[in-house]
């Protein structure tokens, strides 16, 4: 700690930082452009100038950038001094005589940080009378709006978008006052972290297109802290609504889990919630008149609850209430898993290891802050992307402090420290099936089949302790063994990433020998897994068995009900397979947010809430439990959570009535009774009827508008206010208008911070955690002294087969998720359906780029265009998961090919 | 009795004053040109719509009695998918006409806007828009605004420069 003067008053701060960072950490307002705490400072925009001064008895001081300077014990300097005010004012005039007279259809209007730093410096009217200089704007792809005019010259984009996030696409043109951002012609912005612009820039030059179509000012939204259910890193949202509808994501900072950042799937993945495909209306089929009430649907129930035996197949991604409600209702012997028994095993090896708690789960934070990294076998950029961006922020900022070592810089000194560092990179080993963007920061790229890639995780385990059974290989893959054992023992906080990705369970053992060998060397040792969906862990928790084994108590018992959960089980299983589960169930029970092939086979079919609106709890991929909560009421009644249905038959099939309303938690503790591995999961989010001074915390902020008129079209007068008894929240504007604890943060808002740059004030310190953060629960608890037991079963190497190809599944970002495809852009953005090999095998049979094959996938045949890839291991293909229209795969077999046409 | 008197003698000679109530609804009252009453929405000199939907008359109501939605043609022009007024909450404080940043939201001298039935004092676009600039002629937003939206070209609005030629490094 340090002592600072700051307007001649005594400040305690942190060493090591900066003057604008302890001004903002000690609640001082200092205006700033090119500065952000991911992105450290280069002193580009003038603003934060404040005055430092060389003693207690110096008067006349110099001007500084606050960004620019480092905090010196007992340094005095003044914020509120005549020049440095009357500069800081200055430049933003400067920066204003070209920003154009756009505000009133602006996106960025009433969350801009441009509009609150003008207001902050005092600058009000428009002295210049010369003209305005002009730019044309450019497209650039579904997700992100561009408009020139706007742009102040910061760089915080080409810094974000280039060196922060590694995108290419993007860049500063042109010269002196015509500097020109975007890119070297029109076209889609193609990093998938591309939707962060918007929050970055300052102005309005990069605003969210999605949001355009149904544009709401942030004033005007409904708004709750949510969880991203578009992969299993579990990124904090804000979801906001407004005539209800779902309007836009934003980013929820959580040093945790995000940071400031999320990927473009998850941020503009939320269109499905306002799809005309929602389910919207119980029905039961193959009645007179099929759509009815949930009073006739609870009666019709009632006798197919108790006349049959009822198993219940879960969800991954369903909320922990959902899919505990659901094993409540059926019976713990009666649930099965709604994923195929080869991931479930897959997913169960991996809950056991972190279960054991040897090594403890990585976190997006220790990722970032990890020294050397190995991903084994999961393609995370299109699995996990805010994962995969965390992974090169961690080799980033390695490469930094390597080169900072003896030197006097500080580490937030942005431009000093990419002159110092140059090329440098810290180390990852990217061992996967095919190429990935992270090869480019990788030091060690390997792409192998899977069983090769398990085969030398387990030999670099051997290198870092001998003690383990030695694995044959050759010498190319030997020596990258030695590389990677090398830079992992001298790691001090070596991460290991591996997934389910590839449905091959020998890479989960491999990655855990890998981490638990490096606990030896290294000070501090994470271990991650990714896993397939939002609540694939939770689901994996409730450690029930497969579908095929629900296919075979339906085939083999009579008379079997099955509930099936939000899940669409043609996108996990083979049809084949699934049509016999079908076919030898005698009634069938949907609960489903959207209409999809499943839902098609149901006899009831129950409208479920997304995620939008309904409360529930998520567990992500390291074990933490996070709860998202409802956003609004939807003005259908019969969108309920499906926990909430699942409790009302549970009532109506013990024939009780159905009286008082059940609340979350009251669901998680039933959970933690029935399973002892989700202790405290009801502890993940302050309870219902946690208050703050005796008040509920508002959902919408204080400038909320319309509140008299928006309904009056239907009725003048206004209805009461909608209730929420599941949540600290209320649906109005009425309630605690302070700070909310920090995971009870429905909106970043702060006097005079109306942009999402307000989140300073939230932090202990600027870029730091959350004042009281509470970033969920994490469910596996790490033992420090717990003995590691190796896995020594090391499987064979791959042998390539002729004519014959293993088929692995390729993930895309945009279309391999099933609710996010949904949205517009997404769908435009994801890929036509392909498939994939090495260079080698195309050469063989002469293929090229965009030839049609024919392949035979157990007995059935696909007609797809090839994609060769130079970096495929010769023997596999790749096909795309999960895009919309193409079925499930058996993925692992053997595929055949047919016919070739050139 | 002189103060009883007084009183007498000048409510006497008021008789003579002019009358300062007039015969309402026979003949109408004379109303100043900025009285605020019944608001609507005006055009701007070319015909188009001026409200841009920018949401500022409806944050600036203190008694939230405007809802709108924004959206846009395929020039990209911001117009008011619905515009509602209700005027049952309305105090007519005129906040909205002075946050409206394009002129468009206007108070106009007219009083008469009584209804036996409340749910008539819901306005919505059709009822709100005159074929009129109202208070304030001559102004059309977009020719002073930055971006293109089918009025102007960029660069071709008042008090605006030719767009940069990105690839010229002339000063």
């Amino acid at each position: 700690m340090s002592t600072i003067f700051i307007d001649n008053k005594q400040y305690e701060v942190k060493a090591g930082k900066n003057l604008l960072e302890a001004c903002l950490g000690v609640g001082i307002d200092l205006p700033y452009f090119c500065w952000h705490p991911a992105l450290g400072s280069v002193g580009a925009c003038r603003q934060c100038a404040v005055k430092v001064f060389r003693d207690e008895n110096d008067t006349q001081g110099r001007l500084v950038m606050s960004c620019m300077e480092g905090i010196r014990d007992g340094l005095h300097l003044s914020v509120n001094d005549k020049t440095a005010k009357a500069f800081r004012s200055q430049v933003i005039e400067w920066l204003m005589t070209n920003h154009p007279h756009d505000c009133p259809v602006c996106d960025e209007g009433g969350s801009c940080h441009l509009q609150d730093m003008t207001v902050m410096t005092g600058h009000d009217y428009r002295r210049y009378h010369f003209k305005k200089r002009t730019y044309t704007n450019q497209y650039l792809g579904p997700f992100i709006h561009h408009e020139m005019n706007r742009c102040i010259q910061c760089y915080r984009c080409v810094r974000y978008y280039h060196e922060y996030a590694g995108g290419k696409d993007l860049n500063v043109f042109a010269a002196h006052n015509h500097v020109y951002f975007g890119r070297e012609r029109d076209g889609v912005l193609e990093s998938p972290f591309s939707g962060n612009l918007v929050e970055v820039c300052p102005t309005g030059v990069f605003t969210d297109k999605t949001l355009r179509e149904h544009y709401t000012r942030k004033w005007d939204l409904t708004t709750a802290p949510s969880v991203c259910h578009h992969c299993a890193v579990g990124c904090n949202t804000i979801a906001g609504e407004r005539y209800g509808q779902l309007r836009c994501i934003t980013n929820r900072y959580n040093s945790q889990v995000n940071g400031y950042f999320l990927c473009d799937r998850g941020r503009f993945g939320y269109e499905f919630v306002n799809s005309e495909n929602r389910i919207t209306q119980p029905i039961i089929r193959n009645q007179a008149v099929e759509a009815v009430d949930e009073t006739s649907l609870l009666e019709h129930l009632r006798t197919l609850l108790t006349n049959h035996t009822v198993i219940g197949i879960g969800s991954p991604r369903a909320s922990m209430e959902s899919n505990i409600a659901l094993m409540q209702l059926v019976g713990r012997e009666n649930f099965y898993q709604g994923i195929s028994d080869n991931e479930v095993f897959v997913e169960r090896r991996i809950e056991e290891v972190m279960q054991s708690g040897v090594i403890k789960a990585a976190s997006l934070q220790d990722i970032q802050h990890s020294d050397a990294i190995v991903i084994l076998g999961e393609d995370i950029w299109n699995t996990a992307p805010v994962m995969a961006l965390a992974v090169r922020q961690g080799v980033m900022k390695t490469a930094a402090q390597h080169a900072l070592e003896n030197r006097a810089i500080a580490e937030w000194h942005d431009a000093a420290v990419k002159e110092i560092v140059q090329q440098e990179k810290g180390f990852l080993a990217n061992c996967t099936i095919g190429a990935s963007p992270l090869d480019e920061i990788s030091s060690s790229i390997i792409h192998k089949a899977p069983e090769d890639l398990a085969r030398l995780g387990f030999a670099i385990a051997q290198r870092l302790n001998t003690v383990l059974p030695a694995v044959q290989l050759n010498d190319e893959m030997s020596t990258q063994a030695a590389i990677i054992a090398a830079a992992l023992q001298k790691a001090k906080r070596p991460v290991i990433i591996s997934g389910a990705g590839l449905y091959n369970e020998a890479l989960i053992r491999a990655a855990f020998d890998i981490a638990a060998a490096c606990k030896a060397t290294a000070t501090e040792v994470h271990l991650a897994y990714v896993m397939p969906e939002c609540n694939s862990m939770g689901l994996a928790m409730m450690q029930a068995s497969g579908f095929e084994n629900a296919v075979l108590r339906a085939s083999r018992a009579k008379n079997v009900a099955a509930i099936v959960l939000e899940n669409d089980l043609y996108r996990n299983m083979p049809a084949q397979i699934t049509d016999v589960f079908f076919n030898n169930c005698q009634h069938c029970i949907v609960l489903d947010s959207l209409n999809n092939a499943t839902t098609q086979h149901a006899d009831v079919l129950i409208p479920a809430a997304s995620f939008a609106e309904g409360d529930g709890t998520l567990v992500n991929y390291e074990g933490r439990a996070q709860r998202f909560y409802q956003v609004f009421v939807p003005a259908n009644k019969n969108m309920q959570e499906s926990w909430k249905w699942l409790m009302k038959m549970r009532l109506i099939q013990s024939g009780a009535a159905i009286d008082k309303p059940c609340h979350p938690e009251e669901v998680l503790m039933m959970g933690e009774q029935l399973l002892p591995q989700l202790k405290g999961i009801s502890t993940a989010a302050p309870r219902r009827d946690f208050r703050v001074n005796g008040q509920a915390l508002p959902r919408e902020p204080h400038r909320y508008s319309g509140r008299t008129a928006m309904l009056a079209n239907l009725a003048v007068s206004e209805p009461k206010p909608k209730q929420d008894g599941d949540s600290p929240f209320t649906f109005t504007m009425e309630g605690y208008s302070g700070m909310p604890p920090s995971p009870l943060i429905p909106f970043f808002w702060s006097p005079g911070w109306n942009s999402i740059q307000a989140v300073n004030k939230y932090q202990e310190e600027p870029g730091g955690s959350l004042k009281n953060e509470h970033a969920g629960k994490l469910l596996f608890e790490y033992k420090r002294d717990a003995t590691p037991v190796y896995f020594k079963d090391i499987p064979e190497a791959f042998v390539v087969r002729t004519d014959k190809w293993l088929l692995l599944p390729q993930y895309e970002i945009f279309g391999s998720e099933e609710l996010s495809v949904y949205s517009k852009g997404i769908s435009e953005r994801s890929p036509a359906a392909y498939i994939a090999m090495s260079a080698l095998d195309a050469d063989q049979m002469s293929l090229v780029n965009g030839s049609l094959i024919t392949v035979k996938i157990f007995e059935q045949l696909y007609e797809l265009p090839v994609r060769i890839h130079a970096n495929i291991p010769k023997g596999v293909v790749l096909m795309p998961s999960g895009l919309p229209g193409v079925p499930a795969m058996a993925w692992n077999s053997w595929v055949q090919i047919i016919s070739i046409k050139l | 009795m002189i103060s009883h008197l007084r009183t007498m003698w000048l409510v006497f000679i008021h008789l003579f004053r002019k009358k300062a109530t007039i015969e309402y609804p026979e003949e109408k009252v004379e109303l100043h040109p900025r009285y605020r009453g019944r608001i609507v929405l005006t055009k701007d000199p070319d015909g188009g719509e001026r409200c841009v939907g920018c949401y500022l008359c409806a944050v600036a109501c203190p008694v939230d009695c405007i809802a709108l939605q924004a959206t846009e043609d395929e020039n990209g022009r911001r117009y008011p998918d619905f515009f509602r007024i209700n005027f049952s909450r309305c105090i007519f404080c005129g906040y909205c006409e002075e946050a409206c940043p394009t002129y468009a939201i206007q108070l106009i001298p007219d009083f008469e806007m009584a209804e036996y039935n409340r749910q008539n004092l819901v306005f919505e676009k059709e009822d709100l828009l005159i074929d009129s600039q109202g208070k304030y002629p001559g102004y059309n937003f977009y020719r002073v605004a930055g971006l293109e939206a089918g009025v102007k070209k960029k660069g071709e609005g008042e008090h605006e420069e030719k767009p940069v030629d990105v690839h010229s490094l002339l000063p």
